[in-house]
């Protein structure tokens, strides 16, 4: 057996170290570390209840959106105010426009650069891909980044500036959208389902959105141009179906809450593909392996309190569990979770997997791109964007969302008006936790175990494919 | 400058960060950021968030400029730098290399031609930095307003120069451009940046200057609450006659600003900004704010605000609370000349 350490790990937000250790060629047994503390939830105690809509968002840069309406949503339930119905739905387009901005800067800027890397020069596909998805060189990011750009403009009509903003508060948004920004609006979502339709699918929305089994996907696919198709060639190609298998378990928090219900809905995909209403009261987190002193399991009563000297820790992100297991969160088991016939197939053929957490983060930007065109219709503009709060009350609240990456909580204890206590589980904190107090792995953990290195050791490009086939936000990791 | 000119060699490293400036400058360039670069002569030698090099790689381009056999032009850190716990670092390790960054910083910052701080952590420790600061986080050369920091008052990188600081939570993709070309061209100086390291063609304006709410200031027209039209001072906390930065004379994400979303400009330009409380409410004495033009004698505002507030034409003073124009201007700008 010999122990080999990756890192530094680039292109995902942050950085990142794994250390494997191999057997005959394959990874028999993987370590996750998450090598940056900050100390958010340190940082927000002792605070006004409302300076966390300040610092909350500044946790990351990527979904910062995620993180304001996550503190925002607790916030609401301390104030007892409901949000301007405007307030919602411009909170949803801003955050669908986030999201889909971070799938898009996932699939062009950090996944498919790989392929272009010089371990595949022999493969046939090579060449083009390599024209196309070369790191900081390839076409594709002359295409993708003005895209991202005029999809972001967006948060400069609704949010002021994107990252971090403060227009996503308790009441709703604090800009009421005039006749002429609608209009804007209209005309950025007309732009990005251009790039979509054009560039990334070559088809119309609600073709793609129409297939519903892997044999329509096949068909779909063949001898069709565009990225999507390109990618789906490259994952039969290399078998990325069977790379990086995930736990099993699936978990959304729900996502896009407006006057109808969640867009998306909340729930856990069980590992028998059952659906199930979500136990959100069995959210645990453990810190057997992590630099942390044990505190309470339960995130509405832990504290946060590093100790780098800590024996047999490996990682400064916590464990957190599920009823007692870990669950991979990201678009996959939002699109899951929500019965998506497509991702519901797929996931019934072969599981999570390197391939279809691909699908399912550019099927769930196509819906993105949908939604995002109606939300903008259903504002109306002569009726208030943003309620006034009341005074803000003691107690707990929980503010549970959902960013690009998965499902994000922020669980708040509020007294004397201050905060005293304040925990976040960030999506990338359930898939790279590190061991719990059972010795289970976290789903990054497991979904390395078995994945073939042959002599490249360190280098195989099989490991990068696994670790960001999961989109991960190191920064929020361990906050 | 493509071509036959030598270009400059940039690496970008990210310390105790959000990743918020590298996603604020990744909206740079008509045909995006890298493009940008290549037309701009600059070299992306390595940046962990785009560059295809990773593991072993990495570690090879910074022993070969640590060691001194490449060279280093431009380096660039985003977020603070971790110190802790006591000065180890491990509270931010690079990964695989079983250093922190702290100790990279101090191997490589005094092989660059020029350091660039982007951002508040990088400059001045920033929000990590704030209350308990549970991680020792300080800027490169700056901790909040103090000089000092990871490098040390009396740092200076290669061409003789301080860290620049391009402050700002996330900064203005262009401050950042604009900052790094200015250096690679040789035309920003050390007489270029202000007392806290900032380049003044940025720090020379206030986020104020150019505020769409301009109107509603001169009368101190107010908004009460959140998302109406009023000037953000009075009430909700608003920093942005203090604040520097040419923000309002910018487009942010394609013509938004901070104002111009409806909510406080909170300073996060300046040092410290992190150790404020109570962010969109404006402390006052006495029924004033506290926070006034830091240029302006006291009671000249106090008494200009008076006679300015009686003066409010009704437009201003009922638009001021409401979220959308209930009172439009009169019509008779519209008239035409005999």
């Amino acid at each position: 057996m010999t122990r080999i350490t990756v890192g530094p790990f680039n292109r995902v937000e942050g950085d990142l170290e794994v250390r494997l250790d191999i057997e005959q060629g394959r990874v028999a047994r993987a370590e996750v570390t998450a090598p940056l503390y900050r100390g958010f939830e340190q940082i927000l105690e002792g605070r006004p209840p409302l300076d966390a809509l300040v610092i909350a968002p500044r946790i990351c840069g990527i979904c910062s959106v995620s993180q304001s309406i996550a503190a925002a949503s607790a916030l609401r339930q301390a104030m007892g105010v409901t949000a301007a119905p405007n307030g919602i739905l411009a909170t949803n387009i801003a955050h669908a426009a986030e999201n889909a901005a971070d799938h898009l800067t996932h699939f062009y800027i950090f996944f498919m650069p790989d392929f272009a890397r010089e371990s595949y020069a022999a493969q046939a596909w090579h060449g083009a891909v390599a024209e196309r998805f070369t790191a900081t060189k390839g076409s594709a990011a002359r295409d993708a980044l003005p895209a991202r750009a005029r999809l972001l403009e967006i948060m400069g009509v609704i949010a002021g500036k994107w990252p971090h903003s403060l227009a996503f508060q308790p009441g709703g948004t604090t800009r009421a959208i005039e006749l002429g920004e609608r209009i804007r609006l209209n005309a950025i979502a007309a732009s990005f389902r251009g790039f979509l339709e054009r560039v990334v699918f070559a088809d119309k929305l609600e073709h793609l959105l129409a297939l519903s089994t892997p044999d329509e996907l096949d068909q779909w696919r063949d001898g069709r141009d565009g990225d999507f198709a390109q990618f789906l060639r490259l994952a039969d190609a290399l078998s990325l179906a069977d790379l990086g298998k995930g736990p099993g378990a699936l978990m959304s928090f729900g996502a896009y809450h407006d006057l109808d219900g969640a867009r998306f809905r909340a729930g856990l995909r069980r590992r028998d593909g059952k659906t199930e209403t979500l136990p959100s009261d069995r959210i645990t987190e453990d810190v057997s392996h992590a630099w942390m002193r044990e505190t309470s399991l339960d995130p509405a009563e832990s504290r946060t309190m590093p100790d780098a000297e800590k024996a047999d820790a490996y990682s400064w992100c916590k464990a957190p569990r599920l009823a007692g297991q870990p669950v991979e969160v990201g678009a996959l088991a939002r699109q899951a979770v929500d019965g998506q016939k497509l991702i519901t197939a797929l996931l019934a053929a072969d599981g999570s997997n390197v391939r279809n957490r691909v699908i399912a983060r550019l099927i769930e930007t196509a819906q993105l791109a949908l939604s995002i065109e109606r939300w903008i219709k259903a504002l109306r503009l002569n009726e208030p964007f943003c309620e006034t709060g009341g005074e803000v009350l003691d107690g707990s609240f929980v503010g549970l969302v959902e960013a690009a990456r998965g499902s994000l909580g922020h669980w708040l204890s509020l007294r004397s008006g201050r905060i005293e206590r304040y925990q976040i589980i960030a999506p990338t904190s359930w898939n790279f936790s590190p061991r719990d107090a059972e010795g289970v792995a976290g789903p990054l953990e497991q979904a390395l175990v078995g994945t073939e290195v042959g002599d490249a050791g360190a280098r195989a490009v099989s490991i990068q494919h696994v670790v960001r086939s999961f989109d991960p936000c190191m920064v929020c990791t361990a906050h | 400058m493509a071509g036959s000119e030598v270009m400059t060699r940039m690496l970008w490293l990210q310390g105790a960060s959000c990743g918020g400036c590298t996603m604020s400058i990744l909206e740079s360039g008509a045909s995006g950021w890298f493009d940008e670069l290549r037309q701009s002569g600059i070299d992306l030698i390595w940046h962990p968030s785009v560059s295809e090099q990773t593991g072993d790689e990495v570690v090879e381009i910074l022993e070969a400029i640590r060691d001194g056999r490449e060279r280093l032009d431009l380096l660039v850190l985003e977020g603070s730098v971790a110190r802790g716990p006591d000065l180890t670092g491990r509270f931010n390790m690079l990964a695989g290399t079983n250093r922190s960054i702290y100790h990279w910083l101090l191997d490589l910052a005094p092989l660059a031609d020029y350091v660039v701080a982007v951002g508040s952590c990088a400059a001045y420790g920033g929000i990590p930095a704030a209350g308990i600061n549970p991680t020792d986080a300080v800027g490169l050369q700056f901790e909040s307003s103090d000089i000092g920091g990871a490098l040390g008052a009396g740092f200076r990188s290669r061409h003789g120069l301080p860290v620049i600081n391009v402050a700002g939570c996330a900064p203005h993709p262009g401050w950042i451009m604009e900052s790094l070309l200015a250096l690679a061209s040789g035309d920003l100086t050390a007489g270029g940046l202000d007392a806290v390291g900032r380049p003044t063609f940025i720090a020379n304006h206030l986020a104020h200057h150019g505020c769409s709410r301009n109107e509603f200031y001169e009368f101190k027209a107010s908004a009460e609450v959140m998302s109406e039209r009023g000037c953000l001072m009075e009430h909700l906390g608003c920093r942005a006659t203090q604040a520097v930065g040419d923000c309002n004379q910018r487009s942010w994400n394609g013509g938004g600003s901070c104002t111009k979303g409806g909510y406080a400009c909170i300073a996060c330009t300046s040092p410290g900004f992190e150790s404020a409380q109570n962010y969109l409410q404006t402390a006052k004495l006495a029924g004033i704010p506290v926070g006034l033009p830091t240029d302006m004698p006291k009671a000249w505002f106090v008494a200009l605000a008076a006679l300015s507030k009686s003066a409010t034409p009704r437009r201003v003073r009922v638009n001021a609370t409401a979220d959308h124009v209930v009172v439009p201007p009169s019509r008779s700008g519209d008239k035409r000349r005999p």
